[in-house]
């Protein structure tokens, strides 16, 4: 395991980042951008344990960090979901270009 | 020491907050009467203060003290400068204490009949207390600031009690008219009062006209125009009184404030807050007399002439209440032109003590006949004196005490105003005798006009028939005049100079029987030419009307002061400094803002399109943004 380099990793975390956005940025769906979300802050914690285990091995804040960061997301998503079942609920319409209305 | 003063000031502020804020929860009687019974404390209060003053307590080797049974340090400029609040008792200010609360406990009380069935019976209750508050301040002020404060609210309830019946317009104007008439001249009070504390450092008024005072004691030398500044501190410092106290050319609100109810201007316009200038420059007179001599001989002329002035336009007037409103004036001049020809201790300032015994002794008169007239309006139902004649049979106790009180203004023996006009015209006499002519032939006048308003209400044409046949008042209207009467008749035999006197030194006063004698003279050939004219309906009035007619019509038109007025405002003010400035205001400062709004609107319209509503478009530019930014940080 020592084996594989540390960009190995920075390159997966990287892809799943750019994943994240292009699927933010492309979906209608909100529940889809949601989840392309999660998958930006899943490629920051992997950079979290890869930096920690390679610059700072013996020590655990960046272990830390991502589990913290992991529970942090997830209320995130709960608040998150919480306010598209809202809009839902009100516009019968959870696609994002189709909910416009804050506009000038 | 006597701290119970306090309350004398405090109650009817207390007074005015209760039947200001809960006086329309209450039935109408309830609110006069909790006013009245609050007033009469007052009142008791006064004549004890008085009496504890006067008999025992401001007496101290053989001259009278002045005693602050009250002051705290309300707002600090500097270490010296700095505006307190308290109470001051002095002889004049005593005095004024107990003409006050005498006069307001009368209209109060008067108020109840005259007022009856009003609308806002309660607000009128509310806002006499609130003046008997701002009054009560003003003359136990212990610093001119504090007097300034007070007088600023006299004239705000001076203001709302003309405009009483505000959906009547000429109300309205004539409140508005006092109200900025007499804040254009407190302008000036207020630059006076300023300069004069800038170069003193305190507003108190012991410091103020100490002989060993910062002004009196060492001279200040600076001038300004060729005059000292004191004198012009003083003369700014008089003209906010004059506009007060309605000296020319200030006068013109005067009888205009008539509008308001009749008690209301028995208790305002008559007897105490025209009289606040006076005041103001008896309660600075050490600094008038020794600091600004040349300022006090300006007051006298200015004095002189206001009366002559108002004495011949009283006599052509035709509403009771506006001949009333000139005599007022003309009365009050003779206080100003009696303080203006006294001089600085014992007998000297005999005019000092002749203008204060004269404030008090026209303050009871004055609003005698003004609730007389007040009463008569009341029984006929007009201010109009040919409306009016023969009403002495209908109204034999407003009869009685108008008379008493004509008798006493025209200076006949044995009642008060007799006294109190000779010793001012004993101390003109002694000063000026061009003073002494002018105020002389004025008796004649006052005799003149006064007896001309008596008969021409209470005689003249007896079998006048009338509408509703006139009725006598009740008793809650002819208690105030039976003992208003009471009070004209001995307040003249009461040994003024023993109690009030420039420098607080008693001294020995005798009445001068070459001058009384003089001035009983022509006040009773005023009397025999007014009963000529007006005992009974004739023609000879009109033809002395037409053998002088351009004085008439003059003096019927007020000397036309108020067309002056009006050309200098209206014509000149505002066509060539407001239209100016507004132009200005509109183009040069509003342009400039506008200017600004157009530019923000204008660039605001063609950048809102960026605000589309989707929340994609915004994460777009937020991404391309940070990969921007991170991309000139990594490679530059």
């Amino acid at each position: 395991m020592s084996n594989i380099p540390l960009a190995a990793y920075l390159v997966i975390s990287a892809i799943m980042f750019f994943a994240g956005v292009y699927g933010f940025l492309s979906r209608r769906n909100m529940l889809t951008i949601l989840m392309s979300l999660e998958l930006m802050l899943n490629a920051a914690d992997i950079n979290f344990v890869v930096f920690n285990k390679y610059l700072f091995p013996g020590q655990l804040e960046g272990h830390f960090f991502a589990l913290f960061a992991i529970g942090v997301s997830a209320a995130e998503t709960a608040i998150a979901i919480a306010i598209i079942i809202n809009i839902y609920r009100n516009l019968k319409n959870i696609y994002v270009d189709e909910v416009n209305k804050m506009k000038f | 020491m006597m701290s119970y003063t306090l309350i004398i000031v405090v109650l009817p502020l207390l007074m005015f907050l209760v039947l200001g804020l809960l006086g329309s929860k209450m039935k109408p009687a309830v609110a006069g009467l909790i006013g009245t019974l609050g007033l009469s404390v007052v009142a008791a209060l006064s004549y004890f203060t008085a009496a504890t003053y006067f008999l025992s307590v401001g007496k101290v080797g053989g001259s009278f003290q002045t005693i602050m049974p009250f002051n705290f340090e309300w707002l600090q400029f500097t270490d010296k400068l700095h505006i307190d609040l308290g109470i001051m008792l002095d002889p004049i200010s005593v005095m004024m204490l107990v003409v006050i609360s005498t006069v307001s406990l009368m209209v109060h009380l008067f108020s109840f009949g005259y007022m009856k069935g009003e609308r806002g019976f309660q607000r009128y209750y509310a806002l006499l207390s609130l003046f008997s508050f701002s009054m009560l301040g003003l003359v136990v002020a212990t610093n001119i600031f504090q007097m300034y404060i007070f007088w600023e609210l006299v004239g705000v309830s001076s203001y709302s009690l003309i405009g009483f019946y505000y959906t009547k317009p000429s109300a309205v104007a004539a409140s508005k008219k006092a109200f900025i008439v007499t804040r254009f001249a407190d302008l000036f009070f207020l630059i006076g009062i300023l300069a004069l504390s800038f170069y003193s450092g305190t507003f108190n008024f012991q410091e103020l006209t100490s002989q060993t005072g910062p002004i009196l004691g060492q001279p200040i030398t600076a001038t300004f125009m060729g005059w000292s500044v004191v004198s012009w501190a003083m003369m700014l410092i008089f003209i906010g009184g004059a506009g007060k106290s309605a000296m020319m050319p200030f006068h013109i609100w005067l009888p205009d404030a008539m509008e308001g109810p009749t008690p209301v201007s028995a208790l305002i316009h008559a007897a105490t807050m025209v009289v606040a200038g006076v005041y103001l420059v008896a309660r600075m007179f050490p600094l008038y007399v020794l600091g600004a001599p040349d300022v006090l001989n300006i007051i006298a002329y200015i004095g002189g002439i206001t009366a002559l002035f108002a004495a011949i336009v009283a006599c052509t007037q035709t509403d009771i209440k506006r001949v009333l409103a000139f005599s007022t004036i003309s009365q009050i001049a003779y206080m100003i032109t009696a303080l203006g020809v006294s001089g600085y201790g014992g007998h000297e300032g005999l005019g000092y003590m002749a203008s204060m015994f004269h404030l008090t002794t026209h303050a009871f008169f004055k609003a005698l006949l003004f609730l007389g007239a007040g009463a008569v309006i009341h029984a006929v139902h007009s201010n109009e004196m040919d409306a009016m004649g023969g009403l002495r049979k209908y109204l034999p106790i407003t009869h009685i005490t108008f008379l008493i009180a004509c008798l006493s203004i025209s200076g006949i023996p044995p009642f008060s105003g007799f006294f109190s006009k000779d010793e001012i015209l004993v101390a003109a006499f002694e000063k000026d005798i061009l003073l002494f002519g002018c105020l002389y032939f004025c008796a004649g006048l006052t005799a003149f006009y006064m007896f001309r308003l008596y008969y021409r209400i209470f005689w003249g044409d007896s079998n006048k028939e009338y509408k509703h046949t006139p009725h006598e008042s009740p008793l809650s209207m002819t208690i105030p005049l039976i003992f208003l009467a009471a009070l004209t008749v001995v307040t003249g035999f009461i040994p003024f100079s023993k109690f009030v006197s420039s420098d607080g030194m008693p001294f020995e006063t005798h009445i001068e029987w070459s001058v009384a004698s003089l001035s009983i003279l022509v006040g009773v050939i005023g009397i025999v030419i007014a009963t000529i004219m007006y005992r009974k309906e004739n023609k000879i009035s009109d033809k002395v009307a037409g053998s002088i007619k351009g004085l008439y019509i003059a003096a019927y038109h007020k000397f036309y002061f108020d067309e002056i007025w009006l050309f200098v405002t209206k014509k000149v003010i505002f066509n060539y400094v407001s239209r100016p400035i507004a132009w200005f205001d509109r183009h040069v400062v509003d342009g400039f803002m506008n200017l600004q709004s157009t530019i923000t609107n204008f660039v605001s319209r063609k950048i809102k399109f960026a605000q589309s509503g989707e929340i994609q478009d915004y994460a777009w530019a937020f991404i391309m943004g940070a990969v921007v930014i991170v991309s000139l940080l990594v490679f530059i």
